[in-house]
């Protein structure tokens, strides 16, 4: 991967700091932690959008996602539909998150712990 | 005349009490099974096949060429059905509702009518003159209430054309597919269980079915099992229990065998002519279709 390319990430989280737990859920995330990996300035994205919805969360997530203007996604696992709606947008996608902090998952990408994934979970 | 025979609680007796009710029907009749993600009513009727055609929904397809990404659709569709993401716009047909408002708002005529397949609607006739209706939903469709909805208007059809009166086993539950089953008919059949959990599901069937204002009744199945809790409840809310039916180990092996009760012997047949009888006196005067 070519990391300068990468500016801004986003990480699907239990809340809004790099001390909240990340959330596996893609679509039915709490938010999300966009962090600029220059600066480590964090902004949160809220999800609340998607959770409201009785269906198409990923699809509503995957906008959300394309508005926040980043590069790369860090989640659990991303369905069929929002994997399709993320791939129209460029984004790309690590999927198998784990138990951790969001600060830590930032570290770990950083250290080049995640590999992108080619397919969605289905 | 229409009859639903409804639960809460899924096994409880419904398909049993449909087919029974459909043997000793003493009018010409169509039974219907309106459960459609797992019919079962045709395992025991046994009906010949006399038509099987596809009911399908209308989801949009896009015309990229016409398209100018303006975003009305997705912008109008309440189901993520549309996504404009970018410079793309996404159609997902599966989470389309076929209520058609894309293609109305699209300024440039760029969402053509597609079809999405929901399922099968069946009928058949069984060799001793019972008409059969059934929907069976496409295995991987997510919607039954559009499939629903298509059988209502086959059974409406078939009961006009034929004088028929109607039973329906109607699906489990208090969700949009069991309300869709028992609106505009004219009596709800209850069948329940004497257990705890038999009557936690009746209590909020009753409190689902009753804004209707339908006449409605209850069928105790499992007679002697369990407890006292339903007959009180429906001695509260004065719904009367019109017949039980006991718990017993033949009735079970006959029913595992695909055996119709009303069939089981002279004593089940007298008892559903008898609950036949009463149902279609509530029904009102005539006891025919309306």
């Amino acid at each position: 991967m070519i990391l300068s390319s990468i500016r801004r990430i986003a990480i699907t989280s239990e809340g809004p700091t790099l001390e909240n737990a990340v959330d596996p859920r893609f679509g039915r995330a709490g938010g999300f932690v966009v962090v600029d990996l220059e600066s480590m300035a964090t902004s949160y994205v809220d999800n609340d959008s998607s959770q409201v919805l009785a269906q198409g969360a990923g699809i509503q997530a995957a906008e959300n996602i394309a508005n926040a203007g980043v590069q790369v996604l860090l989640t659990g696992q991303v369905g069929p539909k929002a994997w399709t709606a993320l791939q129209a947008t460029g984004v790309r996608v690590a999927q198998g998150i784990e138990p951790m902090t969001v600060g830590e998952a930032i570290a770990r990408f950083k250290a080049g712990g995640f590999a992108f994934s080619d397919a969605p979970v289905r | 005349m229409i009859l639903a025979v409804a639960s809460g609680k899924g096994g409880t007796g419904k398909t049993m009490v449909s087919d029974s009710l459909a043997s000793v029907w003493q009018h010409p009749v169509l039974a219907v099974d309106l459960d459609v993600e797992e019919p079962n009513l045709g395992l025991f009727l046994r009906p010949e096949p006399v038509r099987d055609e596809a009911a399908c929904l209308e989801v949009p397809v896009l015309d990229p060429a016409r398209c100018n990404l303006c975003g009305a659709c997705a912008q109008l569709c309440q189901f993520k059905a549309i996504s404009l993401m970018g410079a793309q716009l996404l159609v997902f047909p599966d989470m389309c509702h076929g209520c058609g408002g894309c293609m109305r708002v699209c300024p440039q005529g760029a969402i053509q009518k597609g079809q999405r397949v929901l399922g099968r609607v069946e009928t058949g006739l069984t060799a001793s003159g019972i008409r059969c209706l059934t929907g069976r939903l496409r295995i991987g469709e997510a919607m039954s209430p559009p499939l629903i909805a298509k059988v209502r208007q086959h059974l409406r059809a078939m009961a006009d054309e034929a004088a028929l009166d109607v039973i329906i086993d109607a699906p489990p539950g208090v969700s949009c597919q069991a309300m869709m089953a028992v609106q505009d008919v004219n009596v709800i059949l209850l069948v329940t269980e004497p257990t705890p959990f038999g009557l936690h599901d009746l209590r909020l069937a009753w409190q689902a079915f009753r804004s209707l204002g339908k006449p409605m009744t209850v069928v105790i199945n499992r007679a002697g099992l369990g407890d006292e809790g339903v007959q009180s409840f429906c001695r509260e809310m004065g719904l009367q229990v019109l017949m039980e039916i006991p718990f017993r180990r033949e009735i079970a092996e006959h029913y595992a065998r695909g055996g119709v009760l009303a069939e089981f012997d002279e004593e089940m047949r007298d008892l559903f002519t008898g609950l036949a009888r009463k149902i279609a006196a509530m029904a009102g005067a005539g006891g025919h279709h309306a």
